[in-house]
């Protein structure tokens, strides 16, 4: 579904990503850990196509097209959702309506109509259900005056409102409590099948007690030092990041903040 | 039975009593300002003595004044003497087909879903299809008759109701009241009367757009709105239609009177013509509305949306005469390219306990700038008013201006005066995180608009604020880079 190749990319003069190696196939969790700084939410924003990044070399496939050559909302058309670790707010645009519109311009670009009110209504009450969001907050403003945890609810609900082909979760548990995370987990675990991928991406471990990965990445300093299944997350856990320091040396420049 | 000659004379009666007169007017005044031609305007209308002494009286007042200098805008000269003040009705260029209708404007008028024959009523193309109008006009205006609500243009309210015109006309806006408001009483072609008898709910919202004459006197159009006790009405100005016009200057003016628990609630959709890219031609859109809540309990509220013209300047405000009197003022402003609006309200409360509320929204894109401008003023024995002002701006791009004139003086000190303004920009992030939910930039940015004005566009009737939304996306598009 997702192939990346050698990816390499920058911040201004900055290395940020230094070679990339990632396969992702349908049905498959994959969740990419690492110390702050590592290049992990740089790798997210690449793959939703934010623009103040350059890429320098590589290749993205998304079921065999070149996602790097296509505006961001054509990516998400595609079928790549990211749910962000900071959420914006837009002030008097309600959550369905945001979703609705989001909705038919996905549906219009596979060329689908438009969905009717009553489809759409009787969806938004299903994945509600499913994932367990407040009806009040479906109906308010998008994440204007949400705690930081409703916020990364509310991802969840739009990634099940829009049910995307690969998923992305950048830091979807950090500032959550365990029962918020728990509902998270438990929505991305409702939602996962045998034709959706997901790419977790988190500094902790405590998310992977929830959702089972197929497999675990380690990025450190712009690669991927270390991959192997869901064991290596415990591995992490106990052992720390300090141990890459001494394995693949000191990052050379001090890094960005995530 | 009555004969096909008392039918057709029925008929035209009729048209005639709802201002639908098709009688092509060929007499002009001469270019130019002057007494004679104030006395030759007052003559073509028939209009009654007091009105022609009146209209001079403003005359005398306009030579008196300069041309305002505190607007934060380089005011354009204005030769007066060359524009022509008597041509009723202005004889638009009659199209043959919408073939022949500038493609730009068909798009736009497709864009924002108006039927066909009205897209020829509003571009000039002959319409087959008058006949429609009147009858549905004519139902409409049976309706009201029969609850008493005169609803006419102004000239006809003269002939028909001199006395009530007499009572109230220039009761709000005085002819002294500014340069503008003193050219327009001078020479006002026509406009619209509202009457609304005691304890009368309008059942229907009452719109200009109703009555084809209006079309042609949107010049020097002057609205004078009487709400009498206990009554209500919800009055409709424009069309979110764009409107081509060769005239550079408006200067409207409009007056509402509530009397004792009326209410009357305001509602304007401006697209006058804002000039092209590099901010050529326009409208020079200089309107003076007031209201006046003349007995206790009365209310106003001005609801508006301004998209068009190049230059707006106007104020709408409600003076609050009486005790628990209420006003309301709620508008977004959206310039681009070079487009200026400077625009805000004025609050005076004069009664006791009354209050007052403001919602600004300016919107700037380009290379617009956008003024509020606002006085709230509370007098000596307007004990326990109150006033909520909040003033937004919006920012779209790094060229345009947002500034904010608030003007508040109270001198009791009962008075609770709030005061909330907030300048932002459409964010980077809000943009993407749209685009990331498959929206692209321009329907990202008109939906973060819309949503930045709802607060307004919800004061509005419902098929007016759906075409109002729309009207905020089309305004915007091209205007982001």
């Amino acid at each position: 579904m997702l192939s990346i190749k050698n990816l390499q990319v920058n911040i201004g003069a900055r290395e940020i990503l230094k070679g990339i190696q990632l396969e992702v196939k349908a049905g498959e969790v994959h969740a990419i850990m690492g110390p702050n700084g590592s290049g992990k939410s740089t790798l997210a924003s690449v793959l939703a196509g934010r623009e103040q990044f350059e890429v320098r070399a590589g290749e993205v496939l998304f079921q065999g097209k070149d996602l790097l050559q296509m505006p961001p909302e054509d990516r998400a058309r595609e079928g790549i959702f990211m749910a962000f670790q900071y959420p914006v707010e837009i002030p008097g645009v309600s959550n369905v309506n945001f979703l609705k519109t989001a909705l038919n311009e996905i549906r219009a670009y596979r060329g689908l109509p438009p969905v009717e009110s009553r489809e759409f209504l009787k969806l938004v009450r299903e994945k509600q259900k499913l994932v367990e969001f407040d009806a009040k907050l479906a109906n308010r403003s998008v994440n204007e005056g949400f705690s930081g945890g409703e916020k990364k609810r509310n991802e969840i609900f739009q990634l099940a409102m829009l049910d995307p082909r690969l998923a992305i979760l950048d830091e979807t548990d950090s500032g959550l409590d365990i029962d918020a995370l728990k509902i998270v987990a438990s929505g991305v675990n409702k939602l996962k099948s045998a034709d959706n991928a997901f790419v977790i991406i988190t500094h902790y471990q405590r998310l992977l007690e929830y959702i089972i990965p197929d497999f675990v990445h380690v990025l450190y300093d712009g690669r991927i030092v270390k991959s192997g299944g869901k064991e290596l997350a415990l591995e992490l856990e106990e052992k720390g990041y300090d141990w890459l320091k001494t394995e693949h040396g000191p990052v050379a420049a001090p890094a960005p903040a995530a | 039975m009555k004969t096909d000659k008392e039918i057709l004379e029925d008929l035209s009666q009729r048209e005639y009593e709802y201002g639908f007169s098709t009688t092509i007017e060929m007499d002009r005044a001469p270019v130019g300002l002057s007494e004679e031609t104030i006395r030759f305007i007052s003559q073509k209308k028939e209009e009654p003595e007091f009105l022609l002494e009146w209209r001079l009286k403003a005359y005398r007042h306009f030579l008196t004044c300069d041309m305002p200098a505190w607007q934060n805008f380089k005011l354009p000269t204005i030769d007066f003497q060359k524009i022509s003040y008597y041509a009723a009705p202005r004889a638009k260029k009659t199209l043959n087909s919408m073939d022949e209708v500038d493609p730009e404007l068909v798009a736009t008028f497709e864009k924002l879903g108006i039927p066909l024959t009205e897209q020829k009523m509003l571009s000039g193309v002959a319409v087959d299809a008058v006949f429609d109008s009147v009858s549905v006009a004519t139902t409409f205006s049976r309706k009201l008759g029969e609850l008493g609500i005169i609803f006419c243009s102004f000239g006809e309210a003269v002939r028909s109701h001199p006395d009530l015109v007499r009572k109230y006309l220039g009761t709000v806006v005085p002819v002294t009241d500014n340069v503008f408001a003193a050219l327009n009483a001078a020479v006002f072609s026509d406009g619209s009367f509202v009457y609304i008898p005691p304890g009368v709910r309008c059942p229907m919202e009452l719109s200009t757009y109703f009555r084809i004459n209006a079309e042609n006197t949107g010049q020097f159009e002057r609205t004078l709105i009487i709400a009498d006790k206990e009554s209500y009405v919800s009055y409709l100005e424009g069309c979110t239609a764009p409107r081509r016009d060769e005239n550079q200057l408006h200067a409207a003016v409009v007056e509402l009177i509530a009397l004792e628990k009326a209410e009357i609630k305001y509602s304007t959709v401006q697209n006058w013509y804002p000039g092209d890219k590099e901010g050529k031609g326009g409208i020079f859109n200089f309107v003076t509305k007031r209201g006046i809540c003349r007995g206790d309990h009365a209310k106003i509220s001005w609801t508006q949306v301004e998209t068009g013209s190049a230059i707006t300047w106007k104020y709408p405000g409600v003076i609050l005469k009486g005790d628990h009197s209420e006003g309301e003022f709620y508008s977004v402003a959206l310039t681009k390219n070079y487009q200026i609006a400077d625009t805000g309200t004025k609050m005076i409360h004069l009664g006791k306990n009354t209050r007052s509320r403001i919602i600004s929204k300016g919107i700037s894109a380009g290379r617009g700038q956008n003024s509020y401008r606002g006085l709230v003023r509370v007098a000596a024995h307007a004990d326990h008013a109150r006033n909520f002002t909040q003033c937004d701006s919006l920012l779209i791009g790094d060229q345009c201006g947002a500034h904010t004139f608030p003007y508040i003086e109270s001198k009791n000190n009962t008075a609770t005066l709030e005061h909330e303004a907030t300048t932002s920009k459409i964010g980077e992030d809000q943009i993407f995180y749209c685009n990331q939910r498959g929206i692209n930039k321009e329907k990202a940015v008109a939906l973060i608009v819309n949503g930045y004005a709802r607060e307004v566009l919800n004061q509005l009737p419902m098929e007016f604020a759906v075409e109002a939304q729309k009207l905020l996306a089309i305004s915007l598009e091209g205007s982001v880079g």
